[in-house]
């Protein structure tokens, strides 16, 4: 499991590592488009892939690129160092939850998937998840509450509450560094094909798709905003504008507004099936649950 | 770079009301003119050779439009040298320096109204249209993001942009 170690013996030398790669990083990750540049993400000893080959034909071209390469330094080291990163409150908040007993059942969610760094290595990497009982893929916090619901006997937590930020932060972060890699076949190539067509179709008032953004103009600034690719792979992120942790569906709903659009709920089909869309369209990055962003 | 998709919802020819008309009965309410009524103009190669109201444009107007955040908010893509006391100009869309000599009013008059006509696919929103859009936040159903004068104003100031 790759929690930070708590007391104040690792603290101390994590922060000069990561003072150090902070001072390279603006040397070599300042800007993502220089040609020597090399993927420098890394966490302890965890290399995070930040940069991986496309498939051929892929629409972002040659290269996918995580949103970290586009941040500013002093935004990317807050995500080299978990002691500096603030969404761990919420992880570890979720780690005692994920021991306790809750619910007319009597159960923890330990009681059923005892040691979540066995359970849970490799799930977030397959989110949205085809389930077979439900005829429909299903998004972390979904499977969460299902639990809660069906199998705790306990009350379903509220997409954007810290509990479930803090859970699907805590469950996701068993997979860091693991490539994402949706299932895109069988019964879950419709749903993509369903995110696909919303990514590329033009709402609200200013009129514009995710793509224009994510797609046309990937490294430009807008305002004082660097577009990056608009992956998925650092969700949930703690972002600094919010301070706080915050959804995917929660990134995608400010994207819609911002362009004067009525977003879709969070939990709606058309959010599934964009997040869907988006784990294959960024397939292969490592997972970086949970990321910093500005 | 990114090839645009989807079919243009443009309707070229906007239903011909006389702009006199228009003019005369919509701008009297003046700020409120991001109005309930469907804008109506012709682009003709890339021109709206009508004023939209008849009423000069205003640079000065014109140039607080283009910074306010909530109308123009050119500067959030296009660097503009006029606007260098202005922080973080994007630069999704080219310099707008020498548009004045590079577009003539008309010209600029339907690239500000309904740039989708003469760039196609273009990321920049149109200023002065309402059919077309889909999902539109209910405070901006069936509104310009922009008036009538104000895109005169804007066209105004642009015209003084010389290289
Ligand atoms: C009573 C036993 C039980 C409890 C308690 C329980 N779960 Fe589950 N959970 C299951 C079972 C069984 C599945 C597999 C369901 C399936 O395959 O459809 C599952 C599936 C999941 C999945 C999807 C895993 C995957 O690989 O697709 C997640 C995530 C999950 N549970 C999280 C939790 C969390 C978080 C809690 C506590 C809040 C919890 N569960 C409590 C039994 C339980
Ligand atoms: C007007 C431009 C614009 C449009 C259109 C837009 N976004 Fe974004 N989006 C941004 C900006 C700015 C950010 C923050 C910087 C960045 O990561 O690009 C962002 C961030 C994101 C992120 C987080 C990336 C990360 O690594 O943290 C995701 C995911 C995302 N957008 C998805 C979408 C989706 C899905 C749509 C369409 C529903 C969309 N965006 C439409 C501007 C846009
Ligand atoms: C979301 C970004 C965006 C916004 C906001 C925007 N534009 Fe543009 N604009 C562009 C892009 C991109 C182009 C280049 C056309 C294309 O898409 O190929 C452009 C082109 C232009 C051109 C022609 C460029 C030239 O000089 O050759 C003018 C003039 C122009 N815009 C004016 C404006 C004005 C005035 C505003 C504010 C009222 C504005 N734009 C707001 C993105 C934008």
């Amino acid at each position: 499991m790759r929690t930070r170690r708590t007391g104040k013996g690792g603290t101390r030398a994590g922060i000069v590592v990561a003072a150090a790669m902070c001072s390279m990083g603006v040397l070599l990750v300042g800007s993502y488009v220089s040609a020597e540049q090399v993927n420098r993400l890394t966490i302890e000893d965890l290399t995070i892939e930040t940069r991986v080959a496309a498939p051929e034909g892929h629409p972002l071209g040659s290269e996918l690129i995580s949103g970290w390469e586009f941040r500013t330094p002093e935004t990317q080291v807050l995500q080299q160092d978990d002691f500096q990163n603030p969404a761990f409150l919420w992880v570890e908040q979720a780690e005692e939850a994920w021991e306790t007993e809750e619910g007319a059942a009597g159960k923890s969610c330990a009681s059923c998937h005892g040691d979540a760094s066995e359970s849970m290595a490799g799930v977030r990497a397959q989110m949205p998840k085809w389930n077979a009982a439900a005829g429909r893929p299903m998004t972390m916090e979904q499977h969460i509450n299902a639990c809660r619901t069906d199998r705790m006997e306990a009350e379903a937590w509220k997409w954007e509450s810290d509990a479930m930020l803090g859970m699907t932060a805590y469950l996701g972060l068993q997979s860091r560094g693991l490539p994402v890699a949706v299932q895109t076949d069988g019964p879950m190539a419709d749903w993509i094909a369903r995110g696909k067509e919303l990514y590329y179709s033009r709402v609200g008032q200013l009129d514009m798709a995710c793509a224009n953004c994510h797609e046309g103009y990937y490294g430009q600034y807008i305002r004082a905003d660097r577009l990056s690719q608009g992956h998925t792979n650092g969700f949930p992120t703690y972002r600094l504008k919010w301070q706080k942790l915050g959804s995917l569906h929660r990134r995608f709903s400010g994207c819609m507004k911002q362009v004067r659009a009525v977003p879709y709920k969070r939990g709606s089909e058309e959010f599934v099936a964009l997040e869907a869309y988006l784990a294959s369209r960024g397939g292969g990055l490592s997972v970086e649950t949970p990321a910093v962003r500005q | 770079m990114y090839k645009p998709m989807h079919k243009l919802h443009l309707k070229l020819c906007a239903t011909a009301v006389a702009i006199g008309a228009a003019a005369l009965a919509g701008f009297a309410v003046l700020d409120a003119a991001r109005a309930d009524t469907a804008p109506a103009y012709q682009i003709v190669d890339g021109a709206i050779a009508d004023s939209l109201t008849g009423v000069p444009g205003d640079p000065e107007k014109g140039k607080q439009v283009m910074l306010n955040r909530r109308l123009g908010n050119c500067v959030a893509c296009h660097e503009i040298s006029a606007f260098a006391d202005q922080p973080f100009h994007g630069e999704i869309g080219p310099p707008l320096d020498g548009a004045g000599d590079r577009w003539t009013p008309e010209e600029l008059r339907a690239i500000v109204a309904n740039p989708k006509a003469v760039f196609e696919g273009t990321i920049m929103p149109a200023f002065y249209r309402t059919d077309g859009f889909s999902r539109v936040a209910d405070k901006f159903e069936n509104k310009t993001i922009l008036s009538a004068q104000d895109v005169e104003d804007v066209i105004a100031y642009l015209k003084t942009f010389k290289e």
